[in-house]
């Protein structure tokens, strides 16, 4: 193993940066794929699997993505909710593999809406 | 390229952990993700202890934060499919504290965490201690780097002196001071020792502090030693702490194969090597002087002090010695400067302080908490209260040298000082709460055995007068106190102290002193009424049965009779029974089996 030097050490930890956002929970955008049994069955996990893979290629270390249960519609799965720190979170429905690194690209990343997949901008209440 | 992950869970390792079978759990969970194909997506990774031992084996599921708590490994494949298949974190898995009937979902919500400071603990359940990338990746090392590049080593010492940082293993000696001896004693040969000899009964800080993050203490020793100018270091470790020991060999060969250990350190032309002795578990080898002997390869006892290990310490040579946890906080010093250290605490003792709580409290575990806290914070805030509502009696701070402090002080803000006026100290910082069923006596009398029987033999009123307390103790538990036995306790106390060499003998009457003056009630009531009001010890209770009890509720279920070793009980199957006092040696096993609590004691 060679032997560190001092910006070796800065390296390290900007590799492995994104692992620790995980861990912190420190994100720019977060990704929540919804994965009820609905959302596996028209589709979902292929859609986790490309968000994953392209932020490996990209080396994207701020972009969270998570999952959730069923987000509610069921007839237009699969579903993902991005949500933009301190703004209202995003529903996108009928979503593909393509569709989903748009919203990757566009709006996690750009901070752009992509209104043609997007079904509302935000959540329903969770008490009166 | 870093591969890229969805989940990561953190599932602690931690001896405690471990022993309740979180070993298995995680292997479970990486064949039930492998099976699901979940793999490339979640992440599991081995963490140093988590603090709440009471609740293991745990995860924490992160980026949420989610909270999991005794889990075994039946519930794997639900766990796997409900939450990191389909994202619904499964409620009968989180905590509920006590008296509450909704769980509570997050980490940080959780009372026993929010009150908690980690300094030395920064890193707990955040990575993974085998991995040095880990550490790096949590700012490791760049103190190390700021130490080097930045400060001189007077200045580093200065920074350190600064900070009010004291000695965490138990005496309190500013780290500062003691560096500033070590540095300008003379000689070009200077060692540095991290003692992770911590033998006190209930307590494991050190051993978790190892285990969960072992480059911290590394990084630690390495400032240390540049600022003393050593280049040789020991870590000593004692043997029954396996987990630890792994660790930290890891670390070590780890740092050492970064360069981060050896020679020409980051490239500069500083060099420091570390070596690990382990220790065979004598109580007595945590003291310094008789540590060096150990690590010289002699018989660890103490010798008189000075001269001071600062300046003939190893081998004769001047040598900085400091507990894991001194260690352990020195980096975070450097990076974020002694004037944000010393914003924490009281006026004599600057910073946070991890103690191990344990005891008859809900939450048992290792916490870290600013000092200044008071014990109530700790213990009913933190520790969620007595276990089953019963009432707190007393607390025993700093191990078996320590003493206890009754309900009346609970208020008392504690630091080095105000643990010492209480009659106890911080030591190392073991913390043992005890209720109302708890007798006094009867627990000075179990501290006395383990100091008399770790005692090293050199100095006589410590070897004979420990032992002797022990006698009238263990007498005076078995109901054969005698009028005169709490002055000869208190006589005997001070010329162990004033007798004996080292601070095991210097403290080892603190647990019977503490408790003659604030439970000396209870020692009258043992010697004169040959009662024990905590009806612990069994040698004064007088058994006897509810003989309605007995037959209404139990129908005479005979369990009594059989169970007694003496034929102490009479009758049999569907009649009252009866305890013939005559015969009955109290060894209290017909109050243990009985179902029906039918069997009081008078």
């Amino acid at each position: 193993m060679a032997k560190l030097s001092i910006g070796d050490l800065v390296k390290i930890k900007e590799e492995s940066k994104r692992k620790m956002n995980l861990r912190d929970g420190e994100f720019k955008a977060k990704i929540t794929v919804h994965m009820g049994t609905c959302g596996i069955a028209a589709g979902a996990r292929p859609i986790v699997d490309a968000l994953l893979k392209e932020i490996e290629k990209k080396n994207i270390k701020d972009v969270l993505v998570t999952t959730s249960g069923c987000a509610g519609l069921c007839s237009r799965e699969p579903m993902a909710t991005v949500e933009m720190k301190g703004l209202a979170p995003v529903k996108y429905v009928e979503l593909t593999d393509t569709k989903i690194l748009r919203i990757l690209t566009e709006h996690a990343l750009a901070g752009k809406v992509v209104k043609e997949y997007a079904l509302a901008v935000g959540s329903e209440k969770t008490s009166l | 390229m870093a591969k890229a992950y969805r989940i990561e869970v953190m599932a602690c390792s931690g001896t405690g952990c471990v022993s309740n079978g979180s070993f298995q759990v995680i292997e479970a969970i990486k064949l039930e993700l492998k099976k699901q194909k979940l793999d490339s997506e979640i992440e599991v990774i081995a963490t140093g202890c988590n603090g709440i031992c009471a609740l293991g084996p745990i995860l924490v599921v992160k980026p949420d934060n989610i909270f999991y708590k005794e889990l075994s490994v039946k519930d794997v494949p639900y766990l796997v499919e409900e939450h990191f298949l389909k994202g619904r974190p499964i409620k009968k898995f989180m905590y509920t504290p006590p008296d509450e009937k909704e769980p509570i979902p997050l980490l940080n919500q959780i009372n026993f965490f929010t009150k908690q400071v980690l300094v030395a603990l920064r890193n707990r359940g955040l990575l993974d201690p085998e991995v040095i990338e880990d550490y790096i990746a949590r700012d490791g090392y760049a103190a190390l780097v700021r130490a080097i590049t930045e400060l001189t080593p007077e200045q580093v010492v200065q920074e350190i002196t600064l900070s009010g940082l004291r000695g965490r293993g138990g005496a309190g000696f500013p780290t500062g001071l003691k560096w500033q001896a070590v540095r300008r004693s003379k000689g070009d040969l200077k060692y540095i020792i991290c003692n992770g000899d911590e033998g006190d009964p209930g307590a494991f800080m050190d051993r978790s502090i190892v285990e969960s993050d072992p480059h911290s203490v590394i990084e630690g020793m390495l400032i240390g030693a540049y600022a003393v100018g050593a280049q040789e270091g020991f870590v000593y470790m004692r043997n029954e702490y396996p987990l630890a020991v792994k660790r930290i060999s890891i670390a070590i060969e780890q740092a050492r194969d970064k360069g981060l250990l050896g020679e020409n350190i980051l490239g500069t032309n500083f060099n420091f090597d570390l070596k690990i002795v382990r220790g065979a578990g004598a109580f007595v080898c945590g003291e310094e002087t008789a540590l060096i002997a150990s690590v010289e390869g002699r018989l660890g006892e103490p010798r008189q002090r000075p001269p001071f290990p600062a300046e003939r310490g190893l081998w004769d040579k001047p040598t900085c010695i400091n507990n894991v946890e001194t260690w352990a906080t020195v980096p975070v010093v450097i990076t974020r400067g002694p004037r944000w250290f010393s914003s924490m605490g009281t006026m004599t003792s600057k910073g946070t302080k991890v103690f191990s709580l344990v005891g008859k409290v809900n939450n048992t575990g290792l916490i870290e908490v600013p000092m200044g806290i008071t014990l109530r914070e700790i213990i009913f805030d933190i520790g969620g209260g007595i276990i089953d509502n019963k009432a707190f009696k007393a607390v025993q701070t700093g191990g078996p040298s320590g003493g206890c402090i009754p309900a009346n002080q609970l208020d008392l803000p504690i630091d080095y000082e105000s643990l010492t006026l209480a009659g106890s100290m911080m030591g190392s910082g073991g913390m043992v709460v005890m209720d109302e069923g708890t007798c006094m006596v009867d627990i000075a009398r179990y501290f006395l055995s383990f100091t008399s029987y770790e005692s090293c033999g050199k100095c006589t009123p410590c070897r004979q007068g420990t032992g002797e307390m022990l006698k009238i103790l263990t007498r005076i538990t078995e109901g054969k106190g005698q009028p005169t036995d709490m002055e000869t306790l208190e006589q005997l106390s001070l010329a162990i102290k004033e007798g004996s060499q080292c601070g095991l003998g210097k403290t080892a009457p603190n647990p019977v002193l503490s408790t003659l003056r604030y439970f000396k009630n209870e020692y009258e009531s043992h010697i004169f009424k040959k009662k024990c009001p905590a009806q612990a010890c069994r040698k004064l209770n007088e058994y006897i049965i509810d003989e309605e009890r007995c037959l209404k509720t139990g129908h005479g279920c005979d369990i009594c009779r059989k169970e007694c070793a003496y034929d102490a009980i009479s009758g049999q199957t569907k009649q009252a029974h009866k305890v013939i006092q005559e015969k009955c040696e109290k060894c209290g096993s017909c109050y243990d089996v009985c179902k029906f609590n039918a069997i009081k004691i008078n």
